[in-house]
């Protein structure tokens, strides 16, 4: 059976040259959590707008594969696609605050991504609404119907957009950082609702984080992304158990680990920032700010593996670690 | 060179060939403006049947060579436009800039007076006044410059709230700057572009108010070429000699459109905010 | 939100009486009215019974408060031309100028909102720039003149549509055209203006990840937002249409208010003239306060704060 996405080589550039993705590679089975993780600026957003096509405009994608079941999403007319997204495509942002619209009720709103999709009449749409206000933990579903966002708490916004984004049942929801604009209790509530709802309903969830917190706690698959390349791609014990490329390794030691890390250590960071990254950039887009970085790493860096199902980009060998430590 | 430049150089040429006129009237125009020839009245333009090459635009109603009092009229019009946007600005940015940078009560009194302004009809009682006080070129002025001014102070009043929170009049304010010199070599400069977007819209508005006021027949009185009493005293004709009324219009309309063209060049180039 | 409405309407008569002050004092201060009622060929015996029949005698303060107070009981005193009622006479005149100003402000926004709305979509495109440049020219063109030239073009050579008068509904297309153009630029860069803010924000993703379509996305969910500030300058368009409807009235030869103060103004006939701007800055203040009102029910922000 295929995956439920399914994607190779995808490709973003923005109007002004920026090479936003290159070359961005995964799969999301059924069932399965899957976490685009990295810095703000190295092009998760961008991947999965890209997979929805809800890009910019003035940016154009390119991929060799970019599937959802059997339907090649690059071949789909827009008008296609939109009847897509929202039905079995569905997708949640960071911005719970702005996301909603001001001048319609939450009712309203909710009701009609699903008349759009299917033939149902608005008061049983309604039902439906409230059915999953319910189901995403919000008191009172009938009252908050009625209600506008601006009535609305953070966390309570964020909730309904995730209940708004199960209206028909979707198949694969991307979660675009949904809970970093929360507050750390909110933030739980919502990672838990996501968990359960996934095994209730099987979903196959692209969750894009920066908090390798979330990563440990939720994912069964990781990609790593850096630069608009994926450098590192396992599953998620593999990735904490022998992260293997400069960057992901880098990310892991700026979380302190209680007992593990010395107190009167600095908490680990990776200097410098994500470079942009213009058409003619070449070469891995990590070596100005890595410390293993050779004059090799100018050239297209290497897809190598670690073990079977986890594989970085990068030049040095899978236990360069092990052996610098010796 | 980008359309926008392209827009930007067509008002420059514009505004400076209607000065150009305007200025060198008396040394260019062909005939006394106000010379009545009886002999030679409504004589069509030199392109169409019946015109002649000693009157270009052909004459009015009173044998008046109708090129000559074109010319003559680009002066009025930007004498009034001109003399009409420094009166307005003056009230205008004063009463701007006092109710922006001291806020409170201060700002209360501007906002009534800006609220006021804005429920006077504005060409009615432009015409109640010049009819009451009679029709001169001081009395259009006037009246127009003292109507005209709630733009300006709009605008000075928004740019010297954002201003008057930068660091720079803070330091002034702490090396005890008096407040005059605050408000006049600290916070005028900086929201001088501004102004100047400002400026030439109520120009453009202050030129096509003089003209429907002298269309009236209570702007600028006659025999004085306004374009606006032009077209007026065209529009008897109009039926049988449309070009009456055409060639003081487009002339109108030309300038006006330039003024705009130069206002939003300006307005790009000195990086003013959108339009209000 | 009462309280908000009373402040407002406390505001709203505090303008009224400014303007009337302000508009009393210019006029009164302009001349003497009793010598332009009596006409050039009055003794100056005529012109003392003159000033003693309307009250001119007396001090300026005083004949002010006697105007107002029975202007406060609705009576604004009597037309020196017709000798009849000055409210009879704005009136009977009224429907004209309303009929007028609001088929004007009908056209003016199903011409900007639409060129409004494809602007925003096509921002920087050539589409745009050349929408832009249709507002450029609009606002450049005098209406007197534009007036003008359609009566001799649609009037006179095609005899489409009657040249003055307004005997049919036909008669008033094309000066409700001219009043038209004056507010079409102004609304439509605005129009512009809150579509694009409006199109780039976060919710308009959510309408397109919900798969909406995009007549949709950009009418119902976009427009709505970009509506509130279009409907506070349409009030206020709406106002100036009526004020600037003077023009139109004059050269279409429509006999409405507009018409009645050109009227009057040329005729000295002092209390008309007053009561239109009376007129002329309550319906203002009105329309102000209708659009705030409005927006309340377009925002629900405004509505609960």
């Amino acid at each position: 059976m295929n995956a439920v996405l399914e994607v190779a080589n995808l490709r973003v550039a923005f109007a002004n040259g920026t090479q936003a993705v290159r070359g961005v590679s995964l799969k999301v089975e059924r069932g399965e959590t899957h976490c685009l993780v990295g810095e703000s600026g190295c092009g998760k957003s961008v991947s999965s707008l890209a997979v929805m096509n809800l890009l910019a405009r003035g940016a154009t994608r390119s991929a060799d594969v970019l599937r959802f079941h059997d339907t090649d999403l690059m071949k789909l007319s827009e008008r296609h696609m939109a009847a897509l997204r929202g039905d079995k495509l569905a997708m949640i942002f960071q911005e719970p605050m702005t996301s909603l619209n001001p001048a319609y009720t939450i009712g309203s709103q909710m009701a009609e991504a699903l008349t759009r999709h299917r033939r149902v009449s608005r008061a049983k749409a309604l039902d439906r609404a409230a059915e999953l206000l319910g189901r995403v933990g919000i008191t009172a579903p009938g009252m908050r119907l009625a209600q506008y966002p601006h009535q609305l708490s953070g966390g309570l916004r964020q909730r309904v957009m995730i209940a708004m984004a199960l209206m028909c049942d979707p198949e694969l929801l991307i979660a675009d950082e949904p809970t970093t604009a929360l507050d750390v209790t909110v933030q739980a509530q919502i990672l838990r609702l996501l968990q359960s709802l996934q095994r209730e309903l099987g979903l196959a969830l692209l969750l894009i984080t920066h908090d390798l917190g979330i990563v440990a706690r939720m994912a069964q698959r990781v990609s790593v992304m850096y630069a608009g390349e994926v450098v590192e791609s396992a599953s998620a014990e593999a990735l904490f158990a022998q992260p293997t490329h400069p960057y992901t390794r880098g990310l892991l030691a700026c979380i302190p680990i209680p007992g593990a890390s010395r107190r009167d250590e600095p908490l680990g960071s990776i200097p410098g920032v994500v470079p942009r990254i213009g058409p003619d950039f070449q070469g891995c887009g990590f070596r100005d700010r890595c410390a293993h970085a050779a004059p090799i790493c100018a050239q297209v860096a290497p897809l190598q593996h670690a073990a079977p199902g986890h594989d970085y980009l990068c030049r040095l060998p899978p236990d360069w670690s092990a052996a610098e430590a010796a | 060179m980008s359309l926008r430049h392209i827009a930007f150089g067509l008002g420059v040429l514009i505004v400076g060939v209607v000065l150009v006129a305007g200025v060198l009237a008396p040394y260019i125009a062909p005939h006394d403006p106000f010379a009545q020839d009886l002999m030679q009245r409504m004589i069509p333009p030199e392109w169409m049947d019946g015109g002649s090459a000693l009157h270009p635009f052909g004459t009015d109603q009173l044998g008046r060579d109708y090129l000559s009092r074109l010319l003559y009229g680009a002066r009025i019009s930007l004498l009034i436009g001109t003399l009409a946007v420094v009166t307005s600005g003056l009230i205008g940015i004063t009463l701007g800039i006092l109710g922006g940078y001291f806020g409170g009560r201060v700002d209360d009194v501007v906002m009534f007076a800006i609220t006021c302004r804005l429920s006077i009809p504005l060409i009615l009682v432009a015409l109640t006044v010049v009819a009451f006080v009679g029709s001169s070129l001081t009395v259009v002025v006037l009246t127009l410059g003292l109507l005209l001014w709630d733009r300006f102070a709009v605008v000075a009043r928004t740019t010297t709230m954002q201003v008057r929170t930068l660091d720079y009049i803070a330091a002034a304010q702490a090396a005890g700057a008096s407040r005059l010199h605050i408000l006049s070599r600290e916070v005028l400069p900086n929201i001088l572009s501004h102004l100047v977007v400002v400026a030439t819209l109520e120009m453009a508005l202050a030129i096509l108010l003089e003209a429907a006021l002298s269309f009236l027949g209570l702007g600028v009185p006659p025999p004085l070429p306004s374009w606006g009493l032009m077209i007026a005293e065209g529009k008897d004709y109009m039926f049988f000699s449309p070009w009456v009324i055409m060639i003081p219009g487009i002339a109108l309309f030309v300038l006006v459109l330039g003024i705009n063209l130069l206002g939003d060049g300006l307005r790009d180039m000195l990086g003013a905010g959108r339009r209000p | 939100m009462l309280q908000f409405l009373l402040r407002r309407a406390l505001l709203a008569v505090l303008v009224c009486l400014t303007v009337l002050v302000v508009s009393f004092v210019l006029t009164r201060l302009s001349g003497d009215l009793a010598i332009s009622i009596a006409g050039p060929n009055a003794t100056a015996e005529d012109i003392a019974t003159i000033r003693q029949n309307y009250g001119l005698d007396r001090p300026l303060v005083v004949q002010f408060l006697d105007w107002a107070a029975h202007a406060a009981r609705g009576d604004l005193g009597s037309s020196y031309l017709y000798h009849a009622p000055v409210a009879g006479l704005i009136a009977d005149r009224l429907p004209i100028t309303l009929t007028l100003g609001l088929s004007g402000l009908a056209i003016a926004l199903l011409v900007a909102i639409p060129l409004g709305i494809l602007s925003a979509m096509h921002e920087g495109t050539v589409i745009d720039r050349g929408i832009g440049l249709v507002a450029l020219i609009g606002q450049a063109m005098p209406s007197f003149w534009l007036g003008l030239v359609l009566i001799i073009v649609v009037g006179l050579k095609l005899q489409w549509l009657p040249i003055s008068g307004v005997d049919t509904w036909e008669g008033y297309i094309m000066p409700a055209i001219v009043l038209a153009f004056s507010a079409i630029p102004a609304l439509m860069r605005l129009t512009r203006a809150g579509m694009i803010d409006a199109l780039a924000s976060d919710y308009i993703r959510t309408a397109r990840a919900k798969g909406l379509r995009t007549a949709r996305i950009v009418l119902k969910h976009a427009l709505r937002n970009a509506a509130m500030p279009v409907v506070s300058v349409a009030a206020v368009q709406l106002g100036f249409m009526l004020g600037g409807s003077i023009v139109i009235e004059a050269v279409f030869a429509l006999h409405g208010v507009g018409y009645l103060a050109w009227e009057s103004i040329s005729k000295n006939d002092f209390p008309v003239v007053q009561a239109v701007v009376l007129f002329l800055a309550i319906v203002y203040i009105g329309l102000t306060l209708a659009a705030d009102m409005m927006n309340a029910v377009l925002d629900p922000r405004l509505r609960s704060a």
